[in-house]
């Protein structure tokens, strides 16, 4: 085994719970969506960490934690040994650097009153200080041509491109203060098939490049195993199993992540007859007030008493090195 | 660092989560758009013949049954413009496909390859203007759908031909409960009573599975999760047992759990009723579980169609082939996705010979030139619309 990098992000216990409240002229705080309810992971330089979840488990919620678009309500986040969640706003800014986002709707995320330079450029107008020396312009074309971008795309508007080519704008723009982590949230969901496979070799191309550290969200497990080394899978605010790719997708323990894995598509007409699906019954639950003890309680199959009345912990559990978070984890394959 | 304008595309903002429908917290959006379920709001001329229950399937007396040879529906030739601000959008030019009772057809193609154009013509709930049908036909039993008159067209709609959208929550009416919704059809055209028709609501989401539902049929689409939407729309469409179900994206916005129980109920309601089903998707996934039969669109015009298991396990059109190599698969992982290169074409500006020359590896000189027609290929239900059969592309290949 080599020697584990120490990890450029450490994430300890973040939490995020949006108040509910009732009445319009003295608003009373009723309860809180638990949107992200305790969760911790390590991202390494170089390394791409997959956060997969049904709608709503909380995963941009995650992400703009992290980038501070949201006040966190507890824990900690260290990037590169410097806790995020109690920076001041000036040493914040320029930490910030170091970590970019990258949205997913390449529809909504650029703004449509600015060129492709200005939007490119932009974060050196933010970042004075770290804007390259010498020509802006030359380093926005450098950019757009590292994306795949013509750079005389440079002058025109954001409506003028495809949604594909849109993605590419807002990944140079990421890369302008060449951070050492992404975070892409969804970043491929609202492409086509053919198109999406640009975007997904693009940004591994990039991090073989410029040795970046992705956190990659996405709800099609299929993109996430292509391009992740490891794997997070959350419910309801919570992480409920993690391991590297292979550990998670081929080894899972949680009988989520089985659910999950065993009802993603499978592009093989031949596959139909010894495929099993392992049917969920039900929705996700409010995370509002999520089932005491585990949370997937009430649509596991094999939940037993103990499950409501005890949480399980996100521990290593004997059937295979990797933590998930079920009192009654047992391997069972679903990928052939 | 983020921008939200929501004047641009129907993408919710970056705060909303991804568009995935399920909206905790969220409420009901300001001003939902208005329902477009096909052929519920539009026709209370009234149904004369009451029926009994709903096992007892309704005599459709008025359309002939299907001659031999004839297709239940048969989509020929339909050629569909817009008139846009940047000249005229050829959006659907010369597709032609058909379907049988008890039978899966899916359309699969990329955003804007005018699946959903296809579909709202062939129902007759195109705006035209701004669309205009070019030409074309849609056999229903023999009848032309873009021909016939409007009160016919309104009788079949709905009552043969019903339709699901990908966004339930927009198709549905929030201001009225899903029960009355359901059964509003019968009501208006069957003149069901309102206490037979509370029944019928029960049992219709029953058949689609919703838990509870003598409590739930009194509550709003916006109390309903993604999924039970979804649910709640096919209960509607399926009121009237249609002879073909048209579903467009039916399960786009749902995560996968959900998504394989809409697909499974989709695949149980037409056994059981024995309808045929008309899927429009983009996912080669969902397409390789349910379908019986492919139609491949690109540009508007059908470039493949074959059996399933034809189209999966020898794809003859160079596009099919870019499109099957370029989907990541779960069961795979490495470096270097395949990828099609450049984008699909805009509508106002189609290329000129085949449409998909300019990313196409086995491109030569005469394809940017001559168009090519959907020519079959072999015995089989299987045709392609490219100058080179397959044997002759894998030997370039090779
Ligand atoms: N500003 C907010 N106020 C109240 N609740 C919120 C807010 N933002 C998000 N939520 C809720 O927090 C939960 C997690 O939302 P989040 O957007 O993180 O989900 P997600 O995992 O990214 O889902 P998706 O796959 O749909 O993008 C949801 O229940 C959502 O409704
Ligand atoms: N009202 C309209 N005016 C102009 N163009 C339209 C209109 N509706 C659809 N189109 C165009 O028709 C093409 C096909 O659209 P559609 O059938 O919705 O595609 P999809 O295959 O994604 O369902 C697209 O290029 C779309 O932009
Ligand atoms: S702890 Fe119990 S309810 Fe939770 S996943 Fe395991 S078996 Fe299911
Ligand atoms: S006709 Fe030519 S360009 Fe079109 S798909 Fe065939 S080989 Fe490619
Ligand atoms: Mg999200
Ligand atoms: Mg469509």
């Amino acid at each position: 085994m080599p020697v584990m990098p120490e990890p450029i992000l450490r994430v300890e216990n973040a939490v995020k719970h949006f108040p509910i409240t009732r009445g319009v002229v003295v608003p009373r705080k009723i309860g809180a969506v638990k949107a992200v309810d305790g969760v911790s992971f390590d991202l390494r330089p170089g390394e791409t960490l997959g956060l997969v979840g049904e709608s709503g488990c909380g995963k941009s919620t995650l992400a703009k934690l992290l980038m501070r678009l949201e006040s966190p309500t507890a824990g900690r986040a260290f990037l590169k040994g410097h806790d995020l969640f109690r920076m001041r706003a000036g040493d914040l800014r320029r930490l910030r650097r170091s970590m970019q986002m990258v949205m997913q709707d390449p529809y909504t995320s650029l703004n449509p009153r600015m060129t492709v330079a200005d939007i490119v450029g932009e974060p050196f107008e933010i970042h004075p200080d770290a804007a390259p020396p010498g020509n802006r312009d030359r380093a926005v074309r450098e950019l757009l041509e590292q994306v795949g971008l013509s750079p005389e795309h440079a002058n025109r508007y954001p409506h003028q491109f495809s949604g594909g080519q849109r993605q590419r704008i807002g990944i140079a723009r990421a890369l302008a203060l060449r951070p050492e982590v992404i975070i892409c949230d969804e970043p491929v969901s609202a492409l086509d098939v053919s198109v999406q496979a640009q975007v997904v070799n693009l940004l591994e191309r990039l991090q073989d490049e410029l040795g970046l550290a992705y956190i990659f969200i996405a709800h099609d497990l299929s993109v996430v195993r292509h391009i992740s080394d490891r794997i997070a899978v959350m419910y309801l605010g919570r992480i409920v199993e993690t391991g590297t790719a292979d550990q998670v997708y081929l080894r899972p323990t949680h009988p989520y992540t089985q659910a999950l894995l065993s009802a993603v598509p499978v592009p093989d007409p031949t596959a139909r007859a010894r495929r099993q699906i392992i049917r969920l019954s039900g929705d996700v639950p409010s995370p509002a007030d999520p089932p005491s003890g585990c949370r997937f309680r009430t649509r596991c199959w094999k939940a037993q008493p103990r499950c409501a009345s005890e949480e399980p912990p996100l521990s290593q559990r004997a059937v295979d090195p990797h933590p998930s978070a079920c009192h009654y984890a047992e391997l069972h394959q679903v990928i052939a | 660092m983020t921008y939200q304008y929501p004047s641009h595309g129907q993408g919710q903002g970056y705060g909303q989560g991804s568009g995935q429908g399920q909206s905790y917290g969220h409420g009901y959006p300001d001003s939902p758009t208005a329902p477009v379920v096909a052929g519920w709001n539009d026709d209370r001329t009234g149904w004369d013949t009451p029926t009994a229950a709903w096992s007892t399937p309704p005599t459709r007396a008025r359309v002939e049954r299907p001659r031999s040879g004839e297709h239940l529906l048969d989509v020929r030739d339909l050629w569909i413009e817009f008139a846009t601000r940047d000249g005229v959008a050829r959006v659907v030019n010369g597709v032609s496909f058909h379907v049988d009772p008890g039978e899966t057809l899916a359309i699969l193609g990329e955003s804007g390859s005018g699946k959903s154009v296809t579909a709202q013509a062939v129902l007759g709930i195109l705006d035209t203007p701004p669309a205009v049908v070019r030409s074309g036909q849609a056999l229903f039993s023999g009848e032309d759908l873009l021909t016939m008159t409007p009160e016919r067209r309104r009788q079949v709609r709905g009552q043969e031909i019903a339709m699901v959208f990908q966004d339930a929550l927009s198709a549905l009416n929030p201001v009225y409960p899903v029960g009355w919704q359901i059964t509003e059809a019968l009501r208006s055209r069957r003149g069901v009573s309102k206490a037979e028709a509370r029944r019928r609501a029960v049992e219709m989401m029953d058949l689609v599975q919703i838990p509870a539902a003598a409590q739930r049929i009194d509550d709003y689409p916006h109390q309903f999760s993604g999924g039970m939407r979804q649910r709640v729309m096919i209960a509607m469409a399926l009121a009237m047992r249609p002879k073909v179900l048209i579903a467009d994206e039916p399960t786009t916005a749902l995560d996968v759990t959900v998504q394989a129980q809409i697909m499974d109920l989709l695949a149980t309601l037409r056994a059981e009723l024995e309808m045929a089903l008309i899927l429009i998707t983009h996912d080669l996934g969902v397409v390789a579980d349910v379908a019986d039969r492919i139609t491949v669109m690109y540009a508007g015009r059908v470039v493949e169609h074959a059996d399933v298991h034809t189209l999966y396990g020898a794809p003859a059109h160079p596009y099919t082939r870019g499109l099957l190599a370029s989907v990541p698969r779960l069961e795979r992982r490495g470096q270097g996705l395949h990828s099609i290169s450049g984008t699909p074409p805009n509508p106002v500006a189609i290329p000129a010979g085949c449409a998909f020359h300019p990313r196409c590896p086995y491109a030569q000189q005469m394809c940017r030139m001559t168009e090519p027609t959907l020519l079959r290929i072999g015995r089989l239900d299987r045709a392609s619309a490219c100058h080179f059969p397959p044997e002759a592309l894998d030997a370039r290949h090779a």
